[in-house]
């Protein structure tokens, strides 16, 4: 393994050591719930993404064979991330949120979560 | 052709379970290929009843070039963030609520977008109207929430229009 990629594989760790460390930070930091989500959108993008690109390097640089099973960990977070996000966000909008605090719905009647009986659906 | 819909309710779905069978075996070889093709035509049949639509996937070119706009912005959005995180007080930021009217109608094109929005950060998508004409979306700092959603509706929306609908 020459000297170049062992540097690019180094950096790549780093980069994603730093990007999840700032996501844990910013969950620290941030002072409302729905702030606080944002920072871990940032360790699940690029903190594993950069951590899987350098696996890939790894195995192809110094075991010699391609491996692409990481790519499935980022398919799987790809899929998963975003619906966590969606139930914690809202749950807050149940526990905190009121229809005057959210910004106004266009051409619908309610936000779905805070809509407390159903509607009938409209083409 | 009506057996045929009925036994390949989802041709891409059995497609893309194959290729995700053989990345779990992480080895190429005629059996898992095989077993994974088996398992790309009974998983889309019996989950068929959660999913009775097909969407129409138009466009393959869009689909990369999307792929690609989008993971270039999760990189820029990262960079913005985490100078948000780390440079700014809590007291100068901006948080906002946005609220976006779609123009997209069908199920898995609003959900491929609500993804988008959540996986860049400094976003996440929050809820949608009653009637799913509208995405509620937080935004980390938003001095101009307007901006925001005409960046979304330009850069993500339009080209999804081309791709589902």
């Amino acid at each position: 393994m020459t000297p170049v990629y062992e540097f690019l594989i180094a950096a790549f760790l780093v980069i994603s050591g730093v990007f999840g460390f700032v996501g844990s930070y910013g969950l620290i930091k941030l002072d409302n719930p729905m702030s606080r989500l944002h920072a871990p959108t940032k360790a699940t993008t690029l903190g594993v993404g950069g951590v899987l690109i350098a696996s890939i390097l790894h195995s192809l640089m110094s075991e010699g064979h391609l491996s692409l099973h990481e790519l499935l960990i980022t398919l799987f977070l790809f899929l998963t991330a975003p619906i966590t996000a969606n139930f914690i966000a809202k749950v807050h909008i149940h526990r905190h949120e009121t229809p005057g605090s959210l910004p106004v719905v266009g051409e619908d009647q309610d936000w779905a979560t805070l809509a407390t009986e159903p509607t009938a659906k409209a083409e | 052709m009506n057996l045929v819909r009925r036994l390949f309710p989802h041709p891409v779905l059995t497609v893309l379970l194959t290729l995700v069978w053989l990345l779990l075996v992480n080895r190429f070889s005629l059996n898992s290929l095989l077993f994974g093709f088996l398992l790309g035509i009974i998983i889309p049949f019996i989950t068929s009843p959660f999913w009775p639509d097909r969407p129409t996937l138009r466009n393959p070119a869009m689909m990369i070039e999307y792929t690609l706009v989008v993971l270039y912005d999760i990189v820029v959005a990262n960079i913005v963030v985490a100078r948000l995180i780390l440079f700014k007080s809590n007291a100068d930021l901006q948080p906002a609520w946005v609220c976006i009217p779609l123009d997209l109608r069908t199920p898995e094109a609003i959900t491929v977008l609500a993804a988008t929005i959540t996986l860049t950060p400094g976003t996440v998508s929050a809820d949608t109207s009653d009637h799913g004409h509208s995405l509620l979306v937080h935004c980390l700092d938003a001095p101009d929430p307007d901006a925001i959603r005409d960046e979304i509706k330009d850069r993500y929306e339009r080209r999804l229009m081309e791709i589902f609908e």
